[in-house]
């Protein structure tokens, strides 16, 4: 069962590191866009690690995996507004990605909080 | 030039980031994973961040890249170390290949 389940995902990993080598994302960037084809990967490989992320969050065994899950989720969505900012021009997605971060930090520290068991009023 | 440059960083901490994230799929425990997670934030996004700031250039969004860098340094390493309390209190096990656990012996001493 094990071996089967390694083969499984190493057969979808591969396949989707091949997708990203042969074809890049073609839409969401602006068209005079310089080095198009490398943000086009950018964004598929930082999709695919929010799925990874995505993966730990459905399967984890206890509430911490899950927590550190959900931290790394908010983590990566603030690397993808970066390269969004880039790839299409617009100036705004930067500022979601500010608020994410502050907002992921509150949540996760009331979620450790809620973890460890005690009252919020400490 | 810079361009290249940022295009440089920003290469790398998409390949730190996605190690991250295999990482936190493969290790076998909430504090292994949690090491994995904090290099992934720390190298990766702030590494994103800076080459993002470098292609741009000095306008307003590259100083939010920059701003948002400072909160990122801030505040992930005060989020993994609540996590890491938090699970050690809640009773979370280490793995069975671990060596040592200092903290437990910690609050062995203080009671």
């Amino acid at each position: 069962m094990k071996r089967i389940r390694w083969f499984i995902g190493t057969v979808v990993l591969a396949g989707v590191v091949g997708l990203i080598i042969i074809r890049p994302l073609p839409f969401l960037s602006y068209p005079g866009l310089p080095y198009l084809s490398f943000f086009g990967r950018a964004l598929y490989i930082l999709i695919l690690a929010c799925l990874l992320c995505l993966y730990r969050i459905c399967r984890g065994p206890t509430g911490a995996d899950r927590i550190v899950a959900i931290d790394i989720l908010g983590i990566m969505i603030v690397g993808l507004c970066a390269v969004l900012t880039i790839s299409t021009g617009r100036s705004w997605y930067i500022d979601i990605g500010i608020a994410w971060v502050l907002q992921s930090f509150i949540s996760t520290l009331a979620l450790s909080k809620y973890l460890e068991g005690k009252g919020f009023d400490e | 030039m810079s361009n290249i440059i940022g295009l440089i960083f920003i290469g790398l901490g998409l390949a730190f980031d996605f190690f991250g994230a295999l990482g936190l799929v493969r290790l076998p425990d909430v504090y292994n994973r949690l090491q994995a997670a904090t290099k992934c934030v720390t190298l990766g996004t702030c590494s994103i961040l800076f080459g993002t700031f470098l292609v741009v250039g000095p306008v307003a969004s590259g100083m939010k890249a920059l701003l948002c860098i400072i909160f990122l340094l801030l505040t992930s390493p005060v989020s993994a170390h609540a996590v890491a309390r938090g699970a050690h209190r809640a009773g979370v096990k280490l793995c069975e290949k671990s060596v040592v656990d200092r903290y437990s012996e910690d609050k062995e001493g203080e009671a």
